[in-house]
C-alpha cells in the first residue's frame, strides 16, 4: 500500500513539475517575496477576526468601565471601576462564581471518569467494524443539536418522565429522594436540582472528552507496553505507570472543553437546575433584563480570565499536542 | 500491530459492561427524542407514551413558523459554512507557513471563539454591531456564526497540512514546479478532504448554534431559536419532538460522511511525528 502510495505521489510530483504555469513569473515574485505570500494568504482571515471578533471583544471590555444609572436605567460615559467594585464586595457574585466553577470542576471529573474507559476501549481493544461503530456512538450524541439535547432532557426528567419511571420501575424512588434531600447538590425534584444540571453538563460534554483521551491512547507506541511488560510490570501497573501518565495531554485537551463549555453555559442552567445563579445566566440576565451592560461586560471578563488560566494550565499539560 | 505477549488482547468482561453503559447512556435522549415524536399524546412528556402516531410529520408542512425557521437555518449555516471555509483554509495555509513571528498567537486567536464561552462572543457582537448601525437579522446572524465556524475548517485544514509530507513539496519544487503549480497539484489535492469534512462540521455547528444567535439573530428565528422558544411556550409538543428529530438528522448525517472524508488520513505513513 504504501509503496503504491509512493508511486502516486511521485507521478503527481513529474507532473506538477512537467506543466508551467503562465503565472509563473508571479509565482516566482512571491517565492522571492515570502511577507507577501503570507499577507495575501492572512490578509482575508485576519481582516475578517479583527473587525468582528477581536475588536468586539476589546468594545466590550472598554464598557466595563463605564457606569450605569440605576435612576434612569441608562450607560452612562463616566469612568470608573465601580462594577469591579461591585463584583468584588457583593458576596451573592462570589456565590456564583463559586457555583460555576465547582460545577465546572465537578463535570470535568465526571466525564474523565466515564470517558476514559470508552476512550481506553477504542484505542486498545476496538477494531475494525466495532470501532466505527463506536465512533458513530460518541459522534451521533456530540453532533446531534444542542438544544434538541437540553430540550431531551428535560423531557426525561420532567416529574411524569423517563427518569421517574425507571427510578420507579427499579424501586429506587427512596434512593432518589434521599439524594434529592442533600443540601447543596439536591432540590426538589430531579430537574430543579443541582444532581439534575450535572447529569445534563456531563451528559452533554461526555464525547468532548472521550475523543482526545482516545487519541492520545492511540498515540502511545506499542513497544512502550511491551517493555513495560517486559520489565516485570502487572497489568495493572503498566496502566498506572505508562499508560495514565502518557494520556495525561488527552484529559487536559479534553479538561478544556469540559471545564470552559460549562463556566461558559447559560441555557442548560435556565432550563434544568435551581434557578438563575449560573455566572452565564447572571451575565445574560444584566445585558438583556436589566440592561446594564456594563456590569455584564466587567462580569464577562471572570469567564475570560478563569478560562485563560484554564488553556494555560491544559499547555503546560501539553493539551495543545494531544488536539 | 499491536500484538502483546504480555498483555491479553481481549478486554475485560467489567470493561466491556461500563464502555456498553456509557454508551447506551449517551444515544438514551436521542432515542427518547424519536419515541417522543411518534407520541399520539398532544401535550404530555407521560412516559410510555400512551399510543403511536405519524401524524405529526405531517402537520410540520403546514406550520409556516417551523418552515420558515428550517429555510433560515439552511440559509445561513450554508452562507456561513461557504465563508468559513474560504477564510479558515487560507488562515491555515497562512500559519502554516514557515515560522514567522506572531504564529503562536495567530493560532490561539483562531481558536479562541470556541475556547471563550459563547456568551462572550454573542454580547461583545452584538455591541458592536451596536456601535456600526447594523440592525441584527439575516446578515449578522452569517457574521456571527462565520467566527466560530472559521476554527472548525481552520483546525482540520492545520492538522492536514501537518500530515503532509514536506517532501514531497520540496521534490515538486526541485523538479521545477512553481508555487502556484505546487499548490494546485500537490497541496491541494492533499487538503481537499479536510477542506470539505472542515465545512461539513462548520456547517453542522452552525445549523445548531444557539447562544451567539441568541444574541444576534435580532427577530429573525433560526431552528435552535425556534426550538428554545418552544420550551417556554409550548405548542403541540409532539410538533417541537418531529422538529428535534429532523434537526439531529441534519447535523448529524453530515458528520457521519465527514468522518468517512477524513477516516484513513490519521494512519497514513509519516503521520507519527
Amino acid at each position: 500500500m504504501p509503496f503504491v502510495w509512493i508511486v502516486e505521489i511521485s507521478h503527481m510530483t513529474a507532473l506538477a513539475a512537467t506543466q508551467d504555469s503562465p503565472l509563473r513569473p508571479v509565482a516566482n515574485a512571491l517565492h522571492g517575496h515570502q511577507n507577501i505570500a503570507l499577507w495575501l494568504l492572512l490578509g482575508p482571515p485576519l481582516a475578517w477576526f479583527v473587525v468582528f471578533y477581536l475588536l468586539p471583544l476589546f468594545a466590550l471590555l472598554g464598557q466595563s468601565v463605564l457606569t450605569f444609572d440605576e435612576f434612569s436605567m441608562t450607560v452612562t460615559n463616566e469612568l470608573s471601576f465601580d462594577n469591579f467594585r461591585t463584583i468584588i464586595t457583593e458576596p451573592v457574585n462570589f456565590d456564583i462564581f463559586w457555583r460555576t466553577f465547582s460545577m465546572g470542576v465537578a463535570v470535568t471529573i465526571a466525564c474523565t471518569i466515564l470517558g476514559y474507559p470508552l476512550a481506553y476501549y477504542m484505542a486498545r481493544y476496538a477494531g475494525g467494524r466495532t470501532k466505527g461503530l463506536m465512533y458513530v456512538g460518541v459522534m451521533l450524541p456530540m453532533w446531534a443539536s444542542y438544544i434538541v439535547k437540553a430540550y431531551a432532557w428535560t423531557v426525561i426528567l420532567s416529574k411524569e418522565g423517563v427518569a421517574n419511571w425507571l427510578v420507579g420501575g427499579l424501586g429506587l424512588t427512596s434512593v432518589l429522594d434521599t439524594l434529592l434531600a442533600i443540601p447543596w447538590i439536591g432540590g426538589n425534584t430531579l430537574s430543579t436540582s443541582n444532581i439534575g444540571r450535572f447529569l445534563v453538563f456531563v451528559y452533554m460534554w461526555l464525547p468532548f472528552m472521550i475523543l482526545p483521551i482516545q487519541a492520545s491512547l492511540e498515540r502511545i507506541a506499542p513497544n512502550l507496553l511491551l517493555a513495560s511488560g517486559d520489565l516485570g510490570a502487572t497489568r495493572t501497573r503498566t496502566f498506572f505507570r505508562v499508560t495514565l501518565p502518557l494520556s495525561a495531554p488527552g484529559i487536559a485537551a479534553g479538561s478544556i472543553f469540559t471545564f470552559c463549555l460549562t463556566f461558559g453555559d447559560y441555557i442548560i442552567p435556565t432550563l434544568v437546575g435551581p434557578s438563575g445563579d449560573f455566572l452565564g445566566a447572571v451575565v445574560y440576565k444584566y445585558q438583556g433584563a436589566v440592561g446594564n451592560m456594563p456590569l455584564a461586560a466587567a462580569l464577562t471578563l471572570i469567564p475570560v480570565l478563569v478560562v485563560s488560566a484554564w488553556l494555560w494550565l491544559a499547555k503546560k499539560l501539553g493539551a495543545f499536542d494531544a488536539l | 500491530m499491536r500484538s502483546e505477549r504480555t498483555h491479553d488482547n481481549r478486554a475485560p468482561a467489567w470493561l466491556k459492561v461500563v464502555v456498553f453503559a456509557v454508551l447506551a447512556f449517551m444515544q438514551f435522549p436521542i432515542l427518547m427524542i424519536a419515541i417522543y415524536s411518534f407520541n399520539i399524546e398532544d401535550s404530555a412528556y407521560t412516559f410510555p407514551p400512551p399510543g403511536y402516531t405519524l401524524k405529526w410529520f405531517g402537520r410540520i408542512l403546514d406550520r409556516p413558523d417551523v418552515m420558515e425557521s428550517i429555510f433560515l437555518s439552511l440559509l445561513t449555516a450554508t452562507l456561513a459554512s461557504v465563508l468559513a471555509i474560504g477564510l479558515g483554509s487560507l488562515a491555515a495555509l497562512a500559519v502554516h507557513r514557515p515560522r514567522f513571528r506572531g504564529h503562536d498567537a495567530l493560532n490561539i486567536m483562531f481558536n479562541l471563539p470556541i475556547a471563550l464561552p459563547g456568551i462572550i462572543t454573542g454580547i461583545a457582537l452584538l455591541s458592536s454591531l451596536r456601535l456600526l448601525k447594523l440592525e441584527p437579522g439575516v446578515l449578522t446572524i452569517i457574521i456571527g456564526h462565520t467566527t466560530f465556524c472559521v476554527v472548525i475548517v481552520y483546525n482540520n485544514v492545520i492538522a492536514r497540512l501537518r500530515r503532509l509530507p514536506a517532501s514531497l513539496v520540496e521534490a515538486s519544487m526541485d523538479l521545477g514546479a512553481d508555487g502556484f503549480t505546487t499548490f494546485r497539484r500537490i497541496t491541494l489535492p492533499g487538503i481537499s478532504t479536510a477542506v470539505l469534512a472542515g465545512g461539513i462540521l462548520a456547517f453542522a455547528l452552525s445549523f445548531d448554534e444557539i447562544i451567539v444567535t441568541t444574541f444576534t439573530a435580532g427577530a429573525q428565528r433560526t431552528l435552535p431559536l425556534w426550538l428554545l422558544n418552544q420550551l417556554s411556550k409550548p405548542r403541540e409538543m409532539p410538533i417541537t419532538n418531529v422538529v428535534a428529530l429532523i434537526v439531529i438528522a441534519v447535523t448529524t448525517l453530515p458528520i457521519i460522511g465527514a468522518y468517512r472524508l477524513t477516516m484513513g488520513t490519521h494512519s497514513t505513513e509519516g503521520a507519527s511525528k
